[in-house]
């Protein structure tokens, strides 16, 4: 593959940068400069909210989703250039902050990162956006030089007319930026793209190689005191009393407070110095009711919730109960899938600096508004007399979407007015406090005719749901349709793959007392261990191979991403000694996506996981070199979730608290990864999440061959997988 | 006051004797390239090299460093010259979030210094630092290029 070189740095946002970088690049000295340099200085011309052009070409473009690895940066500046046409290597990129979203009308519309929305669902309108200026700076031109404007074209950054002559954009901002805006705004059609579906560099590594790269963590503002939190151990539970006379006289404490009511507070002169206080300070919890959960008590809970009568209905075809009722051959399994945390490496934080006339705030955040709006109430100021500052983010994986961290930097930075207070997590309170991936149980039946055709199929989740814990509003008459995802009737976000004559899937919601979350590949990841282990239970029992058995009931789009895996895989052709492979596929983030894992297990039980081949159809896709390391990444984190991930309970706290407890995969056990972007176009899907959920099941149908072991509950690591034991 | 070789300079840190280096660097002396990411030594995110030998500096006091030769993320370049490390880390764009990078080219250029023609079991072996967004795959392909460059 030819690579497209490019810039390798990315100046972000000025306001972003709030010390000098002198430290960072080597020297000792903490030198200060003040945050904000406006984004529109004299010399800078601003053509449209996504597009900055300055008079040496240098192209600012706007990016108001969060960069936090998967590429959304680079992705999203590649769709404004197409249109734009200016010289890559001139563009850079700036966030554009949620506070000036709201005062503008909200001209760049969402900020939210999470879905793998972020090229998905605003395609369209940042193409549009660049599109626009490209027309102001052609007519810019044409004005200048008293012609038609269909005499001149734009390209590389310049406007050039049939007689020869040209313009370059950093000349033209100026008056291009007085235009009125275009009202019909053409866009390319997809073969004459030259940017977009081309592998091209990203625009964000150089700082990230060399220490440059600001993360919230690493916010230093003038007279910044450190601060670190303890929230009570048992979700939900309340703070008693703490003797912060204990501490106080301890090295660098400056303050002692609780906030909520159900967190203590240490601020410091560093974070060494506030942790080791925190640690030191005697506090006393009201656990609550939910202090004497215990793990099997939640294991009952969502068990109950398997034969319950009462569920929302998320697909319904036909009359699954009574075909499998007159099935020749049915079919049971039942599956379990626990709590994961997040865990991004960077831990959680926020800086925030209060007055009683105005509060900033600068961190890391999936959802740039709703940390504004959070920011905004924990301060009880208006929102216009609030903004954010988008930090590079240290992962988010969807824990940078909730902004609970925000609300206590802002609630401690509050009883401090004038002090920037910058509140860091510890990793055990990372641990203990997540938003994890919601726990469930699955009882799948299914039945299947004579001939082994598949005729009725029923599958019960029961459990948690993401929407009652974040966003109850958002459920609909008690439902939460995103429980369904991969299994729906239609729509992008996850429609059931497989023609299934007469089908039931339903959900008892039954909700522990631990917060459950937006979790990379969300409810994709189980739903798919869930229902593609069962397909290839169904395939066994119906005596087919599980390929066979799928393309016989998968819907097109699904099946040419399955099969060209498959392919790819070489399955069904001999393997070396001992190896075998396991397939799974799903739709879900509007993209189609497949896997083929190559696994063993050796006599004593040892899974080695040796290749995994991947194929994605996102329609379009606007980088595969991107797109390939999002797949490859995907498999990391939803293998070390397959291998390792589990949050448990005991006596309503969680039991792990830091990567020694709660481990992850690591370079070792990292499996040979194959992609194949299968992009058919016509579409926009999303690639950050969901090849997660094939990673899982592929593997688990594969240790299926390998042993006849049915592994029905993850972690892997709590299953046996030697031979008759 | 503690004096430190960081980078070939020497430092005053004044800090706590038992505060970890790791802490020493980002907060005393405002190096935030080393990052924090769990404290127990187990993800490396904190790596920086002790007289050469990659070390997790959550766990080094400041006490037990004076005199000793710090190496950080921000000293392994020549100027605007990146090592080879950092090099085959641009070429191949090996970071996603980059959280985990500084501590990653720090294991992996301790590793090239000692064998500079790494197997993947070599590669296996010395980096053993996690990272969340999955660049492994990219990480042992750019040590192979960097062996080669």
């Amino acid at each position: 593959m030819t690579i497209q070189t490019t810039l390798g740095s990315t100046p972000l946002n000025r306001r972003n940068f709030l010390v000098g970088t002198a430290a960072a690049t080597g020297g000792f000295s903490l030198a200060f400069s003040f945050p904000y340099a406006p984004a529109m200085a004299a010399e800078v011309q601003e053509i449209n909210a996504w597009v900055v052009i300055k008079p040496d070409d240098t192209v600012v473009i706007r990016i108001a989703r969060s960069e936090m690895g998967q590429g959304t940066l680079t992705g999203l500046a590649q769709m404004v250039v197409e249109e734009l046409e200016c010289d890559w290597k001139k563009v850079t990129t700036e966030y554009p902050t949620p506070g000036e979203n709201v005062k503008r009308g909200r001209v760049w519309k969402n900020f939210s990162t999470g879905g793998s929305r972020g090229i998905r669902e605003s395609n369209q309108y940042v193409r549009e956006g660049g599109a626009a200026a490209r027309l102001m700076l052609v007519a810019a031109a044409a004005a200048e030089w008293n012609v038609p404007v269909a005499e001149c074209t734009a390209a590389n950054s310049v406007v050039t007319h049939s007689s020869g002559k040209t313009l370059t954009y950093g000349h033209l901002a100026s008056a291009a930026a007085k235009l009125e805006p275009p009202k019909e705004i053409p866009l390319k059609d997809p073969k004459d793209w030259k940017l977009i579906g081309k592998p091209i560099h990203r625009l964000d590594t150089m700082d990230k190689l060399t220490g440059k790269q600001m993360y919230g963590i690493d916010v230093k503002l003038p007279g910044m005191l450190t601060a670190t939190v303890k929230a009570c151990p048992v979700n939900g539970g309340k703070l008693k009393s703490f003797d912060a006379a204990k501490v106080e006289k301890m090295p660098g404490v400056k303050k002692v407070v609780s906030i909520d009511g159900n967190a203590v507070v240490v601020v410091a002169d560093t974070y060494w110095n506030a942790r080791t206080a925190l640690a030191a300070l005697p506090i006393e919890w009201d656990v609550g009711k939910s202090g004497s959960v215990q793990q099997s008590d939640v294991t009952a809970m969502l068990k109950d919730g398997l034969g319950a009568t009462e569920a929302y209905i998320g697909n319904k075809v036909g009359d699954a109960a009574g075909a499998i009722a007159g099935a020749a051959k049915k079919v049971e399994a039942t599956y379990a899938y626990p709590w994961q945390n997040h865990a991004p490496m960077e831990p959680l934080n926020a800086a925030a600096l209060y007055t009683p006339d105005k509060l900033e705030v600068w961190c890391g955040t999936q959802n740039g508004e709703a940390a504004l709006a959070a920011a905004a109430e924990a301060a009880e100021l208006p929102v216009a007399k609030c903004d954010v500052y988008k930090m590079m983010l240290g992962g988010g994986f969807g824990r940078r979407g909730r902004a609970d961290y925000v609300r206590q930097a802002v609630l401690v930075a509050k009883q401090m007015p004038g002090v920037p207070i910058k509140l860091i997590w510890s990793r055990e309170e990372d641990m203990q406090h997540g938003s994890y991936h919601p726990t469930t149980m699955c009882k799948l039946t299914g039945g299947l005719d004579k001939d082994g055709n598949l005729v009725g199929l029923h599958m019960r989740i029961s459990g948690q749901s993401i929407l009652a814990s974040l966003a109850p509003q958002s459920l609909q008459n008690g439902m939460d349709p995103a429980t369904f995802q991969g299994m729906l009737p239609s729509g992008p976000e996850g429609t059931y793959s497989y023609n299934v004559p007469n089908l039931l899937i339903d959900h008892a919601m039954r909700n522990p007392h631990l917060t459950a979350g937006f979790w990379r590949g969300v409810n994709l990841n189980q739903n798919t261990v869930y229902m593609e282990s069962f397909m290839d239970e169904l395939a066994e029992a119906a005596g087919k191979d599980p390929l066979e058995f799928r393309m016989k009931l998968m819907k097109p789009k699904n099946a040419a991403a399955l099969k060209a895996a498959c392919d790819r895989a070489g399955y069904g052709k001999p393997l070396p000694e001992g190896h075998f492979h396991g397939i799974a596929q799903v739709m879900g983030f509007g993209s189609y996506v497949a896997g083929v894992a190559e696994v063993s297990v050796s006599k004593d039980g040892v899974l080695k996981i040796h290749k995994i081949t991947a194929a994605t159809d996102p329609g379009y896709a606007v980088n595969p070199w991107l797109i390939e390391r999002q797949v490859a990444g995907s498999f990391v984190y939803g293998l070390s979730a397959a291998l390792y991930g589990e949050i448990t309970v005991k006596d309503g706290v969680v039991e792990q608290t830091n990567f020694d407890s709660y481990n992850v995969m690591r370079m070792d056990e990292m499996p040979e990864v194959d992609t194949v972007v299968a992009a058919s176009g016509g579409f926009w899907g999303g690639v950050g999440e969901p090849t997660i959920a094939v990673a899982a099941a592929s593997v688990l149908n594969g240790i299926y061959k390998a042993t006849g072991k049915r592994v029905r509950e993850l972690p892997l690591m709590n299953n046996e997988l030697k031979k008759g034991a | 006051m503690p004096v430190l070789n960081i980078n070939g300079q020497s430092v005053d840190a004044k800090a706590d004797p038992r505060t970890p280096l790791l802490w020493v660097l980002r907060d005393t002396l405002g190096m935030t390239g080393t990052k924090y990411g769990c404290g127990i030594a187990q993800c490396g995110a904190c790596t920086v090299h002790i007289d050469g030998v990659p070390t997790r500096s959550c766990q080094v006091p400041l006490n037990s460093v004076g005199g000793r030769k710090i190496t950080t993320i921000e000293g392994i370049a020549d100027g605007d010259k990146l090592n080879k490390i950092q090099q085959a880390w641009l070429e191949l764009d090996v970071p996603q979030c980059g959280y985990c990078q500084s501590g990653m080219i720090m294991a992996a250029t301790a590793l090239l210094a000692a064998k500079p023609n790494p197997t993947d079991a070599d590669i296996d072996a010395a980096m053993t630092n996690i990272c969340r967004c999955g660049t492994y795959k990219q990480i042992r392909e750019a040590i192979h290029a960097a062996a080669k460059a």
